[in-house]
């Protein structure tokens, strides 16, 4: 055994380590709890979802909530929507609502969710869900419009995802699919997980 | 730089002879292992926690009178019906004269699987042609669930089943079968 066991200058590599680690920690987005947990089920595909261009679909418990990604498509979606339904938003609460998470409310109680505090909002229970009942239906709409939002402001079109809950039952599925046929949208994707081992 | 000066300015306690004046430097490994640690987890974090997706297209949806409904040999055909409690039947061929099952199947390699990679290369023989490969009809019913659907599309991505369609109608007959036995 040497007594002075080689000492290297570690103080580069720790400098250079930090400086990654500050990088992946900045990078990584917090996750921020969803109203509407769900359970996917698991596939093996590998294929990953986009990061933009997206609007996806929660359905769980009967409940269906909406998500849009990219702020200014949320802001225009929201905009048209608002048109639509004879409800005006401020300024502040088009740039509160550009940030939120998934929503799951009909377009009337809308402001209250967007004055609420972040935390508050993804307390279980307390999104009803998007209508969409024939009668009502404002799921159709928010689709409608986000489309429309998207090819204004990325001249892209938009992707759909529907992100079920693996115990959801079928017919709830179905309904969201015919609501996006009714769109002639006959390609989406499914959110699935990883399916760790092979079954 | 990043040394610790132990050693020098501790003038009050003068009686105590507490530093070793070789050991300036702070040993850093543990520090650089922590980091680095950190670093993986994060890396790993960020892109694996993407979601999966399984893209799913569907026919066109129009109700048209005059469209007629396009026939398909029945002897490509295998029908999937979904049930309750993960309950699955399967059957080749026409209800009323079938060429296999009707038949309770499980999910997975041993269950459904393996009858599908065995359909798919019999189709092929009998057609003759490999672009007329076995068709898959998927009917799931009003109480099958989400997972049973996703379990089914997957396992058709698996084996590589040239053509499979979501159907949503029942026969009664169809109907009976998972609800009987």
């Amino acid at each position: 055994m040497k007594k002075k066991a080689g000492s290297t200058d570690m103080t580069a590599m720790c400098d250079v380590a930090f400086l990654l680690l500050s990088f992946f920690v900045m990078t990584a987005t917090a996750k921020i709890p969803e109203a509407l947990p769900v359970d996917t089920p698991a596939s093996q595909v590998q294929s990953k979802l986009p990061d933009d261009n997206l609007a996806t679909i929660t359905v769980g418990k009967g409940k269906v909530f909406f998500d849009l990604k990219g702020r200014e498509v949320r802001k225009k979606a929201l905009e048209l929507m608002g048109q639509k339904y004879g409800v005006e938003f401020t300024e502040e609460e088009s740039a509160k609502f550009a940030l939120m998470e998934g929503i799951g409310v009909p377009i009337t109680s809308l402001k209250q969710l967007i004055a609420m505090k972040t935390g508050d909002r993804s307390k279980p229970g307390l999104q009803p869900g998007v209508p969409k009942d024939s009668l009502n239906n404002q799921l159709h709409e928010w689709i409608y419009n986000s489309r429309i939002a998207n090819i204004d402001v990325n001249d892209k079109e938009l992707q759909i995802a529907i992100k079920g809950d693996a115990k959801e039952e079928y017919p709830a599925i179905k309904r969201v699919m015919d609501i996006l046929q009714d769109q002639k949208i006959n390609n989406f994707n499914l959110v699935t997980g990883l399916r760790a081992t092979e079954k | 730089m990043a040394e610790l000066n132990t050693g020098d300015g501790d003038g009050k306690k003068g009686g105590k002879v507490r530093s070793k004046k070789a050991n300036s430097k702070v040993d850093l490994t543990a520090m650089v292992d922590l980091a680095f640690l950190l670093i993986t987890f994060f890396m790993l974090t960020t892109t694996l926690s993407k979601p999966q997706s399984m893209p799913l297209g569907l026919p066109d949806k129009e109700d048209d009178p005059t469209d007629k409904p396009i026939k398909v040999d029945e002897n490509r055909t295998l029908t999937v019906l979904l049930g309750d409690n993960d309950k699955m039947v399967y059957y080749m061929g026409l209800l009323a004269t079938p060429i296999a099952g009707p038949k309770d199947i499980s999910y997975g390699k041993e269950g459904i699987r393996k009858e599908l990679l065995k359909r798919k290369q019999s189709v092929v023989e009998y057609t003759g042609n490999k672009d007329k490969g076995l068709i898959v009809i998927i009917k799931p019913s009003k109480k099958s669930n989400y997972r049973n659907l996703v379990d089914i599309l997957d396992e058709m991505a698996i084996v590589g089943v040239p053509s499979n369609a979501i159907v949503n109608d029942f026969s009664p007959e169809e109907l009976k079968l998972l609800e009987g036995k």
